[in-house]
């Protein structure tokens, strides 16, 4: 017997197995060739470009598009991966219409930026075949620096810290390398492993080890690391999930956001996973679309998504929520959970309508119940485990300058810190930022 | 990445891209930024002779065409030479070469046809500490009207003359500019050899009117109700500057000059094509003053990633690869065989390989009633049209047939060995050409 859409409850395989794996594809198909030059020939080389003074990393958005219309992609990877290290995965993940495409004179003209990020993933990928990695590393400084989190921060800073010459030891808390990158973000935005793919070829640089199933607090102390390294580098992310704070939290079917979309991302058969008939997102951010999203694609019948404002403050841009809708995600806005409903077993949600008013976020009084199999938490992640002697700010390390923590020799970015998104491409930049922050800090600047 | 520096006629410089002597190098502050940039070389705007500034025109100096997109393909220009007093720009140009002596600096000059007055400006440069000196014997517009410019580049006696006066008053590099106004390019080019010249740069703007008015009937630019001919530059005239080039390349009695390449030059490709045609370096201006001094970034790594994929150590291997592959057409192998190929899978049914060929040349495409496109062999003649008008890269492509086979337009076999018109039977001459 099969399952379908329809099945009351939890259910895996509720669609067949050709069709979970389109649905899976890549959301943004590669571009040929012919398409790569089509989309270059879009760009204006503008000067002081505003594409990048919008990127948190600040690529030359306009010279690594001239250099591929003029049939350099492998001279325009270099261009990128100069300023982020993770340009392949920025290419496939980066809300670009809210950074360098929104920011593009061409969105401005005709409502229709340059492809940026198709472009940089055409640039990339084209490097990465070849199997070419253009960096090298600086004669050895014999210093040995730390970095905790093997993820956008720790990778970008690791290989940033090698390429100066210094040794680095990488630990992270997972089986895998590769932080959000490898257990977060939709699947159908980093199809074919390209993760692992991208951190192997960063470890090309050499002089990084890294270690996996380590973590802070539990394997490894900040005191022993501090006075086993030249340096520390913290960049391990938000590990804690924010509590819904709704009577029924802890029935089954109420899971965190973050799980489920790392079940799926390590998952080698899709039609293993089970998902309710009828699924509710609580959250506004990308992880409640990537897992409302993801839902919908496992086959759920009716997904949900519970926002407590309106579209208006909502985290996840306008392209994240028509994505969601067209695949057949309902948006619900200014509505926030009550009670999750159920014997034992999740089976509904009451909500409550909110409006914004002086006094805040206040509930209307007026409630509705939706039907819900699971409830999906989507409503923030929280630093874990606090390593003694940083100051926390704002519920994340605090840091000035380039990832500096108020304590010598150690230093923070990513999730983890304060400042900046929280995105791949700012996590990018700080791990950057500060190993050369680090390197200076060693080589008596 | 290979090592860029190109030493040109004894002057070297950290990269074979110099801006030309134009609008963008006529003072201190955009030379600077032009080093900063990367530029491995200046030709400093042109200098004319002490006394009363130059004086331009007030309204719009400058026309243009466009392509598709706006993208500027060709740039007219009135202006003359730097309106500036030679004294500032003297000093400027002392100051730049002082603080960036990797970089190439030179001197362009435009004085009136006597030795004096030639005389004069060089001892004047030569005190800035410049690498070298252009002779600007280009300039189709105003000057030419003063006997200046194109006037003296038209005339080969006098191109000699002036070359052998500035020989004999420096001991710089003398480079002279040549203007392509002219039927015969090799004929001003020998006589600045003859006159002891160390290089040729060409070319400089050709005489052109890029648009009119249609309101007022006056061509653009205009000013005040009227126009004059300005002289034409950009990506549009590159074919007709790498033209003029390899005749110099390949001409037997100029052999080993030097030659600074200009003429469009936009990217690292058209760079390469000029070195490979027999140019040491190239001058670029309308690409600056397009997009700006940071475009030679891309040209820097583009050679650059040329040059390592063809495993060039300098651009001395490349300066001159083409020239022996430029021939005359009575030369070209008439056994050569070659019939269009159209990939299907790439096609996009857009129909005007189709349209160019029945419409305007050999009715050797056919189409169906679902849109699809092939060659008809009996008739295509190679013309490679098709491949021109085709709207995707690498749709169309020309393939050879191999000797033995049979040419289906002519029914004749494809011979092998090589046969050009000086010996076809129906060349009346062949026996002469013998």
């Amino acid at each position: 017997m099969t399952n379908s859409p329809m099945t009351p409850g939890v259910a895996p395989a509720r669609l067949a197995p050709e069709d979970l794996s389109a649905n899976f594809a890549d959301l943004h198909p590669p571009l040929d060739d012919h398409e790569a030059l089509v989309a270059a020939d879009r760009c204006y080389f503008c000067h002081d470009a505003p594409c990048i003074a919008a990127c948190p990393t600040g690529i030359d958005i306009p010279l690594f598009i001239r250099q591929i219309a003029t049939g350099t992609p492998e001279a325009a990877a270099k261009t990128i991966l100069d300023q982020n290290i993770l340009g392949g995965m920025c290419a496939r993940v980066c809300p670009t219409e809210t950074l360098c495409e929104e920011a593009c004179v061409r969105e401005l003209a005709e409502g229709k930026p340059v492809s940026i990020g198709q472009l940089q993933r055409y640039a990339t990928d084209t490097l990465m075949a070849a199997g070419v990695h253009p960096f090298t590393r600086a004669t050895p400084t014999g210093k040995r620096v730390a970095v905790v989190g093997a993820g956008p921060a720790g990778l970008s800073c690791a290989h940033r810290l090698a390429m100066k010459g210094h040794d680095v030891e990488l630990f992270d808390a997972r089986p895998k390398g590769g932080g959000l990158n490898e257990y977060g973000i939709a699947a159908y935005k980093s199809v074919n492993d390209f993760a692992g793919s991208e951190v192997e070829w960063l470890m090309q640089i050499g002089g990084v080890t890294l270690h996996t199933g380590k973590a802070l607090g539990r394997d490894l102390g900040l005191e022993a690391l501090k006075s086993d390294y030249d340096a520390v580098f913290l960049g391990m992310g938000l590990a804690g999930v924010n509590a819904l704070g709704a009577e029924g939290e802890d029935k089954e079917g109420v899971l965190d956001a973050v799980n489920f979309i790392a079940d799926l991302r390590q998952t080698d058969d899709l039609s293993a996973l089970p998902v309710g008939r009828n699924v509710v997102v609580i959250g506004g951010g990308m992880t409640a679309i990537d897992a409302a999203v993801q839902s919908k694609l496992l086959g759920a019948q009716n997904v949900t998504i519970l926002y407590r404002r309106s579209r208006a403050e909502m985290p996840a841009s306008r392209f994240e929520q028509d994505l969601a809708a067209a695949k057949g995600v309902r948006l619900v806005f200014n509505a926030r959970p009550v009670r999750i409903t159920g014997n034992g077993r999740a089976q509904g949600l009451e909500a409550e309508y909110t409006v914004s008013g002086p006094d805040g976020l206040t509930g209307t009084g007026e409630t509705f119940t939706l039907p819900a199999d699971q409830v999906l938490k989507a409503i923030g992640q929280t630093l874990d485990g606090v390593p003694e002697g940083l100051k926390i700010e704002g519920g994340k390390i605090a840091v000035s300058g380039a990832g500096r923590t108020g304590v010598a020799g150690i230093w923070a970015g990513g999730d983890c810190a304060q400042g900046g998104e929280d995105l791949t491409v700012a996590a990018v930049a700080e791990g950057r930022d500060a190993a050369e922050d680090i390197h200076q800090t060693l080589m008596g600047g | 990445m290979a090592d860029l520096t190109t030493t040109f006629c004894g002057i070297t410089s950290p990269n074979p891209f110099w801006l030309a002597s134009a609008p963008p190098t006529d003072k201190e502050y955009n030379v600077r930024r032009a080093f900063e940039a990367g530029w491995g070389g200046v030709v400093w705007k042109t200098l004319g002779e002490e006394g009363p500034p130059i004086v331009n025109v007030n309204g719009p100096r400058y026309g243009a065409i466009w392509g598709a997109d706006r993208r500027l393909l060709g740039l007219n220009n009135i202006e003359l030479i730097t309106d500036r007093p030679l004294e500032v720009n003297l000093a400027e140009m002392t100051r730049v070469k002082k603080d960036w002596p990797d970089r190439a600096l030179i001197a362009s000059l435009m004085v009136p046809v006597n030795e004096d007055s030639w005389k004069a400006i060089l001892d004047r440069v030569l005190e800035t500490g410049c690498d070298g000196v252009e002779l600007n014997f280009g300039c189709p517009h105003g000057m030419s009207e003063r006997g200046m410019g194109s006037a003296v580049g038209q005339v080969p006696e006098y191109v000699q003359q002036v070359t052998e006066w500035c020989k004999k008053h420096s001991d710089l590099p003398v480079m002279v500019k040549l203007t392509p106004n002219i039927a015969d390019i090799r004929k001003p080019a020998q006589a600045a050899k003859d006159g002891g010249a160390d290089a040729v740069s060409l070319i400089n703007t050709i005489n052109s009117i890029t648009s009119v008015d249609l309101d007022l009937f006056a061509p653009e630019p205009t000013i005040d109700g009227k126009g004059a001919h300005g002289g034409y530059c950009g990506p549009a005239v590159k074919p007709i500057a790498l033209n003029m080039v390899a005749e110099i390349s390949r001409s037997p009695s100029l052999q080993g000059l030097p030659i600074s390449g200009i003429g469009g030059v936009t990217t690292w490709r058209d760079a390469a094509e000029f070195m490979a045609l027999g140019a040491g370096n190239v001058q670029v201006c309308t690409a600056a003053m397009t997009y700006g001094f940071k475009i030679v970034q891309e040209m820097i790594s583009g050679l650059g990633q040329y040059m390592d994929e063809k495993g060039f150590a300098s651009t001395a291997d490349l300066v001159g690869r083409a020239v022996p592959n430029c021939s005359d057409w009575q030369h070209l192998n008439l056994n050569y065989v070659t019939k269009a190929r159209i990939d299907q899978d790439a096609c996009i049914k857009c129909g005007r390989c189709y349209a160019a060929c029945e419409d305007t040349s050999h009715q050797a495409i056919s189409m169906s009633q679902d849109r699809t496109f092939e060659v008809i062999d009996a008739e295509c003649v190679a013309c490679n049209l098709c491949v021109n008008v085709c709207p995707v890269e690498g749709c169309i492509t020309m393939e050879e047939l191999s000797t033995g086979t049979v040419d289906e337009r002519t029914g004749k076999v494809v011979e092998g060995e090589y046969a050009n018109w000086t010996t076809h039977p129906n060349n009346p001459g062949a026996c002469a050409a013998e």
